[in-house]
């Protein structure tokens, strides 16, 4: 559970060398947060906790930040973290329709993850890949684009979704 | 009809790598620049009327000459926030040619004097993020970075840092918020970047296309620059055009060219049997172009203000008679409401609304009363706030309505879907 939470040596030596990369420490609190996701794929309370003490910065500060941003998960989400883009391009193209086909293969609604825990759902702003409408990011990796339904979901499952 | 001064070798993977981006005369003009008097670049910038490619099209050579004139520590930030909805040219150039921004951020330093430059990059964006970090790690190695760059005497480091996940860090000082490890806040101008920004210190913040322009200009020198385009737009813009077109991409092309041609014959025309009904010129925010208003305009930033509407970031999308406008309008009040930082509260309140009328309208529950209410809610969203996304906000709402009124009144008396009708979530 998220009480045992700790992270990696790396991911502490990562942490210690951002605070010394930028102008100020504060600037280390976006790349931290991100690490941490990177490790646990969210950002629990008790990594708030971690980070203040590590940045020497205050917890209210850090949660202020991991709160205004729209990448930082504060609650967990699937192993795959599948971001459909529904804004204008992508909505003309198919984005909505290739988001209802995904909830139905996967049996989950928007925002919600699968009972194993492997897949969570949720529809993004437009992610600037519109020539290549409809489009998704799976997790942080590279885009997945032109899709079609079946096309999605055939490269979720070869990544093991 | 396109003429290719940036994205010229987009289709040479080797762009991508320093020994490539070299073998097509990278670092040549950044040699060049560094032996040129830093004013010198300053008044070729201006004379050859570069006006900044993010979205405001302020003169670029104007914005740095409002530095102060001392040796005060200063900040350069390039603006690769790309949040605006249907724009993505920035990402294309940043992973087909990083190395020709980071020399026209280098160039750029140098004629203001500055010694640390950011590339703020949106956090999506894990493969730029990437490709420009390695980029500029082998540009430190090969002397074009760090300690007495080609042996001029100037200094300059470079950092890259990742946003994540927010349009308002593309404004200027929410972005300079961003950096500062704050909420990506904007903040109140006066004081302008330029004299107080990023950590109180004198900061210039330009556009990925802005900073890649500069390094065609020392190269080609400003009359020849300014061959390309307009009296008043000088140059060469990148087009991010999507939607329904046959082939969808970015496109370099003078300014001023006739939207027609860009859609007809660069990206194609639209898909057999279809016919035009709107186009949105300049991303979410450039009010929205009826058929016969695309079919006569010029993309410069004249004839779009002239048309009411804006070049803003360059996003072009098509929109065929397949397309509700009512849903699409819809969609872009979500993205607002979903954006609006908060500070200010006729935007906060203002996208709230407007994203509550416009949904409740394209789900059937319109009231006669809401074409009225959307345009009394926006004209109460414009000039009163901290930054632009009010109005950028209110802008499309007010064009939406009254161009396309009569589908609205339809979707509000029928409760149903208007002309197209596309299927609504
Ligand atoms: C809500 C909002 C979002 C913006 N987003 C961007 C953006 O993503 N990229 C960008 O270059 N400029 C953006 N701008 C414009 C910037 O504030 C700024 O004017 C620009 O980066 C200056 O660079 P330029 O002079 O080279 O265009 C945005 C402005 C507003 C009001
Ligand atoms: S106008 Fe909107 S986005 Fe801009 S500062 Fe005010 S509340 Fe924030
Ligand atoms: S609208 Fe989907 S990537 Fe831009």
């Amino acid at each position: 559970m998220a009480s045992t939470f700790s992270m990696s040596a790396e991911g502490l030596a990562f942490i210690k060398k951002e605070l010394t990369r930028y102008e100020t420490p504060y600037s280390a609190i976006i790349p931290s947060l991100f690490r941490v996701q990177a490790e646990h794929g969210w950002v629990p309370p008790e990594a708030v906790v971690l980070l203040g003490k590590t940045l020497n910065l205050p917890e209210a500060h850090i949660n202020e930040v991991l709160y205004f941003y729209t990448m930082f998960n504060t609650k967990p989400v699937g192993k795959f973290h599948i971001q459909v883009c529904t804004n204008i391009s992508c909505a003309m193209n198919g984005g909505r329709e290739l988001t209802q086909a995904l909830c139905k293969h996967y049996g989950v609604e928007v925002g919600q993850t699968s009972a194993d825990g492997k897949v969570t759902i949720n529809k993004v702003e437009c992610l600037g890949s519109c020539d290549t409408a409809p489009m998704m990011q799976v997790n942080a990796d590279s885009y997945l684009e032109n899709l079609t339904p079946e096309s999605a979901i055939k490269k979720l499952k070869e990544m093991g979704a | 009809m396109q003429v290719k001064l940036l994205s010229e070798h987009y289709d040479k993977p080797e762009f991508q790598t320093l020994g490539g981006y070299e073998r097509h005369g990278g670092y040549v003009v950044l040699a060049k620049a560094l032996k040129m008097d830093p004013n010198a670049i300053i008044e070729e910038v201006k004379a050859s009327g570069l006006r900044g490619r993010g979205g405001a099209g302020f003169p670029t050579g104007t914005k740095w000459s409002f530095l102060p004139k001392n040796g005060e520590p200063r900040y350069l930030l390039c603006n690769a926030d790309e949040g605006e909805p249907g724009t993505f040219k920035d990402r294309v150039m940043m992973e087909k040619a990083p190395h020709q921004l980071i020399e026209g951020m280098i160039m750029s330093s140098f004629a203001i004097g500055c010694k640390k430059s950011y590339i703020y990059i949106r956090g999506e964006y894990t493969d730029s993020l990437r490709i420009v970090g390695k980029a500029i790690q082998e540009a430190y190695k090969a002397g074009y970075l760090g300690k007495n760059i080609l042996g001029s005497g100037f200094d300059h480091d470079m950092d890259v840092y990742s946003g994540a996940g927010a349009y308002i860090c593309g404004e200027e000082t929410g972005m300079i918020s961003s950096l500062e490890g704050l909420k990506g806040q904007p903040k109140l101008k006066p004081p302008f970047p330029a004299v107080q920004g990023y950590l109180r210190k004198p900061t210039i913040v330009n556009n990925v296309e802005t900073l890649a322009a500069v390094k065609y200009i020392i190269r080609d020198g400003a009359a020849s620059y300014r061959k390309h385009g307009t009296e008043k737009s000088a140059g060469t813009k990148l087009f991010s055009v999507s939607g329904n077109v046959q082939r969808p991409g970015t496109y370099e092309v003078p300014l001023g060219l006739p939207l027609k041609v860009l859609i007809n014959d660069i990206c194609g025309g639209l898909k057999p049997g279809r016919k035009l009904k709107a186009v949105i010129p300049g991303g979410s925010s450039a009010p929205i172009l009826t058929a016969d208003e695309a079919n006569k305009v010029t993309m410069d930033y004249e004839a779009l203000a002239q048309m009411g509407s804006m070049l803003g970031s360059g996003a072009v999308i098509v929109i065929d008679d397949s397309n509700c406008m009512v849903d699409m309008l819809s969609t872009i009040m979500h993205f607002y409401h979903h954006e609006s930082c908060g500070q200010c509260t006729p935007c906060r309140e203002g996208t709230g609304w407007l994203n509550k009328i416009t949904h409740r309208i394209a789900h059937g529950h319109g009231e006669s009363k809401d074409i009225e209410l959307i345009k009394k809610v926006s004209e109460q969203m414009m000039g009163k706030t901290i930054c632009a996304l009010s109005d950028a906000a209110a802008m499309p709402a007010i064009s939406f309505v009254t161009k396309f009124r009569d589908e609205f009144e339809t979707y509000i008396k029928k409760g149903q879907l208007g002309a197209g009708g596309a299927a609504h979530a």
